[in-house]
């Protein structure tokens, strides 16, 4: 089982790779759109990357979730994600750290939400479902 | 005839690999300007065909239902030019294929006439498509799949192997 550290170094490659940055450009709190510049299609690349990288499987819209806020018109009020959004948002997150997030949850700020911290604690998460249950792992990994 | 950068493909594995044929001849229009007395084949060319021979394979995994669109060349490199006489053989395997979306990474091989084997290592490119959304893009294209339509559609019935299915 790979440690944390592990974790976070293959990480980094993968966003080297997939965003063509410099390694020293990617530290834990970066996030990916404001400091690493991902755009739309990058994230749908990490994606991939890191399916391969760890042998694990990732669903549609569970790292990057497309539309949070969409199904129910309480998760957001005059801009910011209500009580409601929030408990959605760690429901459908469990892996993000919103304790920053929560104090001034303008929904406009949700990217900040996606760091390379946020996608190695999602990867730690994985990675140890598909040690736990082998053959949920995807073939060819 | 449609921009298309392959001759015929050699091998077809469906939704794992392809392989390619391309003949570079100097009659090709662009080779006047690409370059004045100097023609070599225009390097985003040769990644079109490659992109081609991998959208082929990707778009035919799934019946050719989905629009397979490039949506990223993460990486390409070029080792030397390529030149009006040469045959080129794009060679393209599945990284990994997903509702969303695919990878493939390719090789582009050159071989001068008369040369045996499979020639030398000239392009390598890893090259990512999407899968335009279903229910967006019938709202922006309708039902049409724009991407494997009309003339490229007749034209692969043309160059995919024998027993290949080409786009119903």
């Amino acid at each position: 089982m790979p440690t944390r550290d592990e974790i976070f170094t293959k990480v980094s490659e993968t966003l080297v790779e997939a965003l063509n940055v410099d390694a020293d450009e990617v530290k834990p709190e970066s996030t990916l759109q404001g400091d690493l510049g991902a755009e739309s299609i990058d994230f749908l690349d990490i994606v991939f990357r890191l399916e391969r990288e760890f042998g694990i499987k990732i669903p549609r819209g569970e790292l990057f979730p497309e539309s949070i806020f969409q199904g129910d018109p309480e998760f957001v009020k005059d801009g910011k994600v209500t009580e409601k959004g929030l408990s959605e948002l760690r429901a459908r997150m469990p892996f993000a750290d919103i304790s920053d997030f929560e104090k001034d949850p303008q929904v406009i700020k949700i990217g900040e939400l996606f760091t390379v911290e946020l996608i190695t604690r999602y990867v730690e998460i994985k990675v140890k479902e598909a040690a736990a249950n082998p053959q949920s792992a995807p073939q060819g990994a | 005839m449609r921009w298309l950068w392959i001759d015929r493909f050699l091998d077809f594995q469906r939704g794992k690999s392809a392989r390619a044929l391309k003949n570079i001849s100097l009659a090709e229009e662009y080779f006047a300007d690409h370059f004045p007395g100097y023609p070599v084949m225009p390097a985003p060319l040769m990644v079109e065909g490659l992109a081609q021979t991998g959208g082929i394979l990707v778009g035919e995994a799934n019946d050719f239902r989905e629009k397979v669109v490039l949506a990223k060349v993460p990486y390409a490199r070029f080792h030397r030019d390529v030149v009006p006489g040469e045959q080129i053989v794009y060679d393209v395997e599945v990284l990994s294929l997903r509702p969303e979306g695919a990878v493939v990474q390719g090789k582009i091989f050159a071989r001068g006439p008369g040369e045996k084997g499979n020639g030398e290592l000239v392009v390598e490119a890893e090259i990512f498509f999407a899968h335009l959304d279903q229910a967006r893009s019938q709202q922006i294209f309708g039902d049409r799949n724009f991407v494997f339509s009309g003339e490229l559609k007749t034209a692969l019935q043309h160059i995919l192997p024998k027993g290949q299915n080409p786009p119903a």
